[in-house]
């Protein structure tokens, strides 16, 4: 197993490589301008200018080769250099990964909005676990039951209602219609600067994640629901759950030791090969309780035409997805000892 | 009515009064929305309105424009004219001098010497300012004292007020950005977020694409003001969020551009928790004709002099009849509400501009257009399309992708339609069609279409750049990698002429007189079909006082004025 798993490590090296050529080549080559949102009353040449001011003026390969070594080296080095407070070299100069849009350190911005986007979007996938998980496993064992038909229904309508439209169904609503000194009433914006400090800060942190979250569970739970259902169901029908029940099992321990286990393996190979989406943030939610996370940063991005931003981003969410799929397979391993690499 | 109208004016005078001598900072916080979030407070930097704007509370040119699009000093005591020997007589070079005792943030005084290093650091040609345009003519900046500074041009320059005056050409502190010239200047990230200032407010804490935190400026000159003691200001989402958290949630005191369907604008402003106010700049939407020809076939020399003239819309008959064909009103009834008014003029503004020569096409006529062209000799073919020797009027319109332009397109076609030509649509993402792209066949300056509709502008009050913008050396080609302006490829020796005379012409009746018929020509010979005069819409809370709607600089011109209702 540690074989295997170093081996698919060192493999991983150029296929991110690999990754990351193709991302620079898709942005360059599209045809995008970061000054094309300017104001109109900045005249062409000045855009000309701007535009050499950033870089634009090198060959293609050479920029490439820049980002290569502002994200490969300077970007950990300065992330080490940073944790543990020393200078190496000439740290003053090096030039980190710059946003064209803000001039700033893109992997800083990163940093900076990844605090919401876990709050919003990694609650909503836990609350969506945990409701899911146990609205699968009754909905199999009590197959065709009103329950498992509620639970169908409601998982067609989470999975197929677009988020945006519940989020403004749910602006409209709580912001809206509830007058804003009852205490049913809830923000339609995220306060990005508010910092949770002591009980109060926590209820209000809670009060402003509440409509994303629940937006963003419902979805997650319909379509885990689904999966935790399915699995199940291959699984009581196998010759080993009769085994377990004719041995004089209670039908708890069958239920939630034999067969819940068993189900959940493909469930959990499922999570964590979604677990980059959460960083990838959601987009529209974002969008609409203007969260301000890393979906919208990149959304922004892609606007604008930011290069340097889209590249790491899109970059980070490459590695996150060739890392947790070799999480998932090693998982599955854990999880089933039959299944073995070697 | 009379005496309800005067009680209130009585009413809202006292509350002013009474502002007046509050303390500062008396009125607590404010929430301003934006729903582009600025990502950068240096304008030089970025040049995109959300930055200038959001910069604006913190850092102040040395003059503005008020509402009406007047000159206002603003860290001078007089703007500098001719008459007060502040413009030199030959009109080469202009002096301002500062208000003594206008204090930075950090407690030290504003000096010529910040102005004139505030000049240098945008004329840096590595540092790609984004201003630099302003700048053009600028052959030396010079402080003759601490309070003194002196602009000189290489030119005559009649109307010399570019330079340090309106929200793109704020005043920097000379001691915080020493280190950021030129090629520096992108890497300097903690001055870009947190510029030194004198304006009203401080910044405290800046997120990149989503929220500013600022505090009142305990160094503002104006000891009472600015009434509120911190601002949120927050960026992010859409036109329609921003205009629901002031109109209905309440959440936020100012929403700014809220470019919506105008009938819901109307329906969440009946909620009566704000007021949506509108003001109109120098901003058309228009139609850009392409006089020279567009065919695939031609290769290289598509849209360019030598591809030949066009085909048929260089016929003035088929401009006119394109033009008299649209119902102007209708087309801003329905994308535009109250931030948009039909106009037959390219320069709508300010009024002493505004020529009345044109006004024909303001009523749609569809019978006239029809025998214009019928007149000219285009005749209906089987199909219903005109066509005049082999040559049919067949029209590629192209604009980018927008959902009111789209509306706009599709009305256009269908009147088009009734006249007998046939037209084509197309839309483009904005960021590529307004980019300047060399290798994209989409660009607005390569115009690769018969008709193109965007719109366009002049900052400030003065059309002189503006109007230059046709003459027939701006026109885009490959020879100038396709950077200019004259976008229609007009090019008419007589309006050479007048932008030639409008440079050295200085008393403003005559620039106003000038300008007026250089508006004529462009219209008259049908170089560009103007549809729509857009105002600025936005909104603010009935809780938020003192907010006057400004096109002709910052929405935020006033915010030290602010204060609580």
């Amino acid at each position: 197993m540690l074989k295997y798993t170093i081996r698919r490590l060192i493999f991983t090296v150029p296929v991110l490589l690999f990754i990351s050529l193709v991302i620079f080549l898709l942005l360059d080559l599209a045809p995008s301008d970061p000054t094309g949102n300017l104001p109109m009353t900045v005249p062409p040449e000045v855009r000309e200018q701007i535009r050499l001011a950033l870089g634009l003026g090198e060959p293609m390969y050479w920029r490439y080769l820049m980002w290569c070594n502002q994200f490969f080296i300077i970007e950990p080095l300065n992330i080490i250099e940073q944790a543990w407070g020393f200078c190496w070299g000439d740290c003053e100069n090096r030039t980190r990964v710059m946003s064209w849009a803000t001039r700033s350190p893109v992997v800083d911005l990163i940093i900076e909005r990844t605090p919401q986007t876990l709050w919003v979007v990694g609650m909503s996938y836990v609350v969506g676990i945990i409701i899911a998980i146990p609205i699968g496993v009754i909905s199999a064992y009590r197959q065709y039951s009103w329950f498992d038909q509620t639970g169908t229904f409601i998982a067609m309508v989470g999975f197929s209602v677009p988020t945006f439209f519940t989020g403004v169904l749910l602006i409209v609503i709580f912001s809206t219609l509830i007058p804003t000194d009852s205490i049913f009433w809830l923000p339609s914006i995220y306060d990005t600067t508010h910092k949770v400090t002591d009980w109060d800060s926590f209820i209000f942190q809670i009060r402003q994640i509440l409509m994303p979250v629940f937006v963003l569970a419902l979805y997650n739970a319909a379509q885990i629901s689904r999966f935790m259902r399915a699995s199940m169901l291959d699984n009581l029908s196998l010759d080993y759950v009769r085994t377990a029940r004719a041995k004089g099992m209670k039908e708890r321990v069958v239920l939630l030791v034999h067969v819940l286990r068993n189900s959940l393996i493909p469930v959990v190979t499922v999570l964590a090969l979604n677990i980059p989406h959460v960083f990838g943030g959601a987009i529209i939610t974002e969008q609409v309780f203007k969260v301000n996370g890393l979906g919208a940063l990149l959304i922004l991005g892609i606007e604008g035409a930011d290069i340097p931003l889209v590249q790491t981003l899109t970059f980070i969410f490459a590695i996150l997805i060739v890392l947790f799929n070799l999480i998932a397979d090693v998982l599955y391993g854990i999880l089933d000892p039959r299944i073995r690499y070697d | 009515m009379k005496i309800k109208s005067l009680v209130l004016g009585t009413a809202a005078a006292f509350s002013v009064a009474s502002m007046a001598i509050a303390d500062r900072g008396s009125d607590g916080h404010v929430n301003i929305i934006y729903w582009q979030a600025p990502s950068i407070l240096n304008p030089y930097l970025s040049g995109g309105t959300k930055d200038v704007e959001s910069s604006s509370m913190i850092i102040e040119p040395l003059a503005r424009y008020n509402q009406d699009g007047e000159l206002t000093p603003w860290l001078v005591n007089e703007i500098p004219t001719v008459a007060n020997g502040g413009v030199s007589a030959d009109l080469m070079s202009i002096t301002w001098k500062l208000t003594p005792g206008i204090k930075w943030s950090d407690g030290s005084a504003l000096t010529a010497h910040d102005v004139v290093f505030t000049g240098q650091y945008c004329m840096d040609p590595a540092g790609g300012c984004a201003q630099s345009n302003k700048l053009a003519d600028v052959s030396n900046i010079e402080a003759l004292d601490d309070l003194t500074v002196k602009v000189s041009f290489s030119v005559t320059k009649p109307f010399p007020y570019g330079p340090f005056v309106g929200a793109e050409q704020p005043i920097i502190q000379k001691a915080q950005f020493a280190d950021c010239m030129g090629a520096k200047a992108p890497e300097c990230t903690a001055e870009n977020f947190g510029p030194i200032g004198t304006g009203p407010f401080v910044v405290t804490d800046f997120k990149a694409n989503d929220v500013i935190s600022m505090e009142a400026n305990p160094h503002y000159r104006d000891a009472s003001k600015p009434a509120f003691a911190s601002v949120t200001f927050k960026g992010g989402g859409d036109a329609a969020a921003a205009a629901r958290s002031v109109l209905e949630t309440g959440e936020f005191d100012y929403a700014w551009n809220l470019q919506i369907d105008p009938t819901i604008l109307s329906q969440m402003a009946e909620g009566g928790k704000g007021e949506v106010i509108s003001s109109f700049g120098t901003a058309v939407e228009r139609l850009m004709v392409n006089l020279s020809n567009p065919d695939p076939a031609l290769g290289d020399k598509r849209s360019t002099l030598e591809g030949g003239p066009h085909p048929f819309l260089t016929d003035a008959a088929v401009r006119r009849a394109l033009s008299v064909a649209i119902d102007r009103n209708l087309l801003a009834e329905v994308g535009y509400g109250a931030a948009g008014k039909a106009t037959c003029n390219v320069v709508p503004g300010p009024a002493m501009y505004v020529s009345t020569a044109n006004d024909e096409c303001l009523v749609q006529d569809i019978a006239k257009a029809n025998n214009i062209l019928e007149a000219a000799g285009w005749k209906r073919g089987s199909d219903g399309v005109r066509e005049k020797d082999g040559v049919r009027l067949s029209i590629l319109y192209q604009t980018s992708t927008n959902a009111v332009r789209q509306d706009t397109q599709a009305l256009v076609k269908q009147w088009w339609s009734e006249i007998g030509v046939e037209t084509e649509l197309k839309n483009i993402s904005a960021s590529v069609f307004f980019g300047g792209d060399q290798s994209s066949p989409d660009t607005y300056q390569k115009h690769f279409s018969d008709i193109e509709m965007y719109t366009n502008l002049f900052s400030g009050t003065d059309p002189e750049a503006y109007m230059g913008s046709w003459v027939c050396s701006e026109m885009p080609m490959p020879s100038n990698n396709w950077m200019g302006n004259n976008m229609p490829r007009y090019c008419n020796p007589a309006y050479d002429a007048m932008a030639a005379e409008l440079a050295t012409t200085a008393a403003i009746e005559d620039r106003a007189r000038i300008v007026m018929a250089m508006n004529d020509m462009l219209m008259q010979e049908g170089a560009m079909i103007p549809l729509i005069h857009r105002g600025r819409v936005s909104a603010h809370s009935n809780k938020l006082g003192g907010v006057v709607q400004n096109t002709w600089d910052s929405e935020l011109w006033n915010v030290a004025d602010w204060y609580r209702n």
